[in-house]
């Protein structure tokens, strides 16, 4: 079609800007779908921080407290569970598996988490991706430690490091033990997840730390030293919480009953798929800001190529005349411009798809090593496809207010234009 | 559909109906200056070549656009090979000036970033009448070659480069061969040598008469230059045309 042609040459002739504004409509283009990705990997690696894992128990408290706590290492737990109660709920039929964890201490301003060695096996996140060791092996020894890759990483501790492990939760844990030193038996290998914050020590590794401690104080002219302490009694009196694993799903939603109403100790059983999304309800309005802004910025794109389309049409009302003379009609003048327009953001959004999946195969892997989020590299979406043709008509539609202009114009002018 | 306003139709070209007929036309620009022309009367005869004078600013592109219909009057009719184009749509307005005009400005007459034989056939795509009246046998580009050949313009200049970085003398022939492709009936020319050299000038002259008598074309010029005189079959000054008037 002639329009079509005559709107490309004039495009190409004016080169210069028309590669700009494209360029500025790509990165918009990109940043919007760039968004998106980021937005829905978010969410993605959000709700797989933990999988596998049926139910959550914890002293009697909020679902999304006992998340945090439990799961990100986020605030403390009010209360702990008996051992006595752990023990019957880990002697209920139903259950597969359950994994105490024991909570409260502190390395350097890392978590330090209390349990079994059951965690390594059964802590599932990523779509069922289980723990994996980048060095050393599982605890076995009361003061063996594992290390999350980020503790590693952060403080560079290697296999066979002797580290303090401080009572309370702070940067610097205040009266540290130098008498029990642990030693870093293993290193995990990156997750992604809170995992990598976290010092995996034994539960009786735990106790060992606590030996002359009476509720959180110290007991004056009573210390204990490591040798003394492998002798000691070291059962665990109550731990934190417990994850459990069902034999069957299906009992989910009648052992959390039983959980909640059970009669020795106020308890909390939350299913953890559930707390999840009721935590990224919290969190995720973040987001709609964050795609509001990317929207903002499509926005501008456009404008910035209405702006430069109304700046080139004083100089092309000759261009317009000569057509006229020829015979395009008033009709003929308007498509060319929205088909000017049509094309700027027609290839703004193809370049900015472009340069999104460019940039997402190179930053893939550091994106996910670094920040632990996963984006995968597919096809776009229906909803991306969506969001790429409102651009496209939006750009088509804000073409209209230049082209409209040009056609008030061309029919001004008539055929005498004095330039 | 409304039957009380039948519809204005193109008619048949007979022989003997004159390329031009306006009689009680009054026009006026929009706007604050609001210069305005009546022309009580007033034919051009098929085949004829017509020169009108004016000094700047009298109003001869005025009067160019209203016999092109690029702009059409309060009152009046505008009769062009018979059809009044006044009461034509707009749409079919833009139609019959594709079909039946050619036209050439003063200067800038090219799209600047369109080749040379591009510009030329411009004309093609928007008038199927054009199209047809190119000789069986020859395409269209062949047919711009020829024109172009005729008007002294090098072939090598044809698909080179764009028109924008011709001579003032050579973009002039690119646009008197885009009038005269598809044997439009009229030729319309805005002071087309005005920015030319007078040697230039006849030349240019010269060659657009010519091409334009070998089909029997109509010539409507308007100039103030009274040298262009002897090219032509009939000079008249404008203010014998139209009367000329200013917003009040
Ligand atoms: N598009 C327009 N809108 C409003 N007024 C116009 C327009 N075109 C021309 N005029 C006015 O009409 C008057 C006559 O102009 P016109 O261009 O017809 O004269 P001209 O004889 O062709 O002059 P020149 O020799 O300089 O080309 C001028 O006063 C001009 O301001
Ligand atoms: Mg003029």
């Amino acid at each position: 079609m002639i329009v079509g042609r005559l709107a490309l040459k004039s495009l190409l002739n004016r080169w210069p800007t028309a590669s700009l504004t494209i360029f500025g409509i790509a990165v918009s283009v990109m940043l919007l779908m760039g968004v998106e990705k980021v937005r829905n990997g978010a969410r993605q690696s959000f709700a797989d921080t933990i999988s596998g894992t049926d139910l959550i128990v914890g002293a009697r408290t909020g679902d999304v407290q006992l998340l945090l706590y439990s799961v990100f290492r986020i605030g403390d737990a009010t209360n702990n569970i008996a051992w006595k109660s752990y023990g019957e709920i880990a002697a209920l039929p139903e259950i597969a598996w359950i994994v105490p964890i024991s909570l409260g201490d502190s390395h350097r301003g890392f978590r330090v988490m209390g349990t079994t060695t059951g965690y390594f096996e059964h802590y599932r996140y990523r779509q069922g991706q289980g723990l994996a060791f980048a060095a050393g092996v599982p605890f076995a020894d009361l003061f063996d430690a594992v290390l999350g890759a980020d503790v590693a990483a952060a403080l560079g501790y290697r296999l066979g490091d002797a580290i303090i492990v401080g009572h309370g939760i702070g940067s610097t844990s205040f009266a540290p033990h130098d008498e029990k030193p642990f030693r870093v038996a293993g290193i995990l290998a990156k997750t992604g997840t809170p995992v990598d914050h976290t010092v995996h020590v034994g539960l009786e590794g735990i106790e060992a730390i606590h030996v002359d401690w009476q509720t959180g104080a110290r007991i004056p002219g009573r210390t204990v030293d490591a040798e003394q302490v492998r002798r000691m009694e070291l059962a665990p009196k109550s731990v934190t919480a417990a994850m459990i694993g069902l034999r069957s799903r299906l009992d989910a939603f009648q052992l959390q009953r039983l959980i909640n109403e059970y009669k020795e100790e106020s308890l909390s059983a939350i299913l953890p798929g559930v707390a999840l999304q009721q935590l990224w309800s919290l969190v995720g309005t973040a987001e709609t800001a964050l795609a509001a802004v990317s929207f903002m910025v499509v926005l501008t794109a456009l404008l910035g190529m209405v702006t430069t389309i109304l700046a080139t049409l004083n100089e092309r009302r000759r261009e317009m005349a000569i057509l006229r003379s020829v015979g395009a009609r008033p009709a003929t003048i308007l498509g060319l411009l929205t088909a000017e327009a049509a094309m700027l953001t027609g290839s703004g959004v193809a370049l900015g798809a472009a340069l999104l999946y460019t940039v997402l195969s190179i930053m893939r892997p550091v994106v996910d090593s670094r920040y632990g989020l996963y984006l995968p590299i597919e096809a776009p979406s229906a909803a991306d496809l969506a969001a790429l043709a409102a651009v496209l008509g939006g750009g088509v539609l804000a073409g209209l207010f230049p082209a409209i202009r040009a056609f008030r114009l061309s029919l001004a002018d008539g055929m005498i234009v004095k330039t | 559909m409304s039957a009380l306003v039948p519809e204005a139709a193109v008619a048949p070209i007979l022989p003997a109906t004159p390329a031009f007929a306006l009689s009680g036309v009054e026009f006026r620009w929009p706007g604050a200056q609001g210069f305005g022309l009546r022309v009580d009367d007033f034919a051009v005869t098929r085949g004829e070549k017509l020169l009108i004078l004016g000094p700047s600013g009298s109003g001869k592109s005025t009067l160019l656009s209203l016999l092109c219909g690029v702009v059409t009057p309060q009152a009046g009719r505008v009769r062009v090979l018979g059809t009044d184009i006044v009461l034509l749509s707009g749409a079919a307005r833009d139609r019959f000036r594709a079909d039946h005009f050619g036209i050439v400005f003063q200067m800038l007459n090219l799209l600047p970033y369109a080749s040379v034989i591009d510009n030329v056939l411009l004309p093609l795509r928007f008038s199927k009448a054009r199209r047809a009246r190119i000789s069986p046998g020859a395409s269209e580009s062949e047919e711009a070659r020829r024109l172009l050949s005729r008007l002294g313009l090098e072939a090598k200049l044809h698909d080179g480069p764009p028109a924008a970085s011709l001579s003032v003398g050579q973009q002039q022939r690119v646009a008197a061969a885009r009038a005269l492709i598809g044997a439009p009936e009229i030729i319309v020319a805005d002071e087309p040598t005005s920015s030319l050299d007078r040697e230039r000038q006849q030349a240019f002259l010269d060659l657009l008469l010519q091409e334009a008598g070998r089909v029997g074309a109509t010539i409507v010029m308007v100039s103030h230059d009274e040298s262009l005189r002897p090219h032509f079959d009939r000079a008249v000054p404008l203010e014998r045309v139209a009367a000329i008037s200013w917003q009040p």
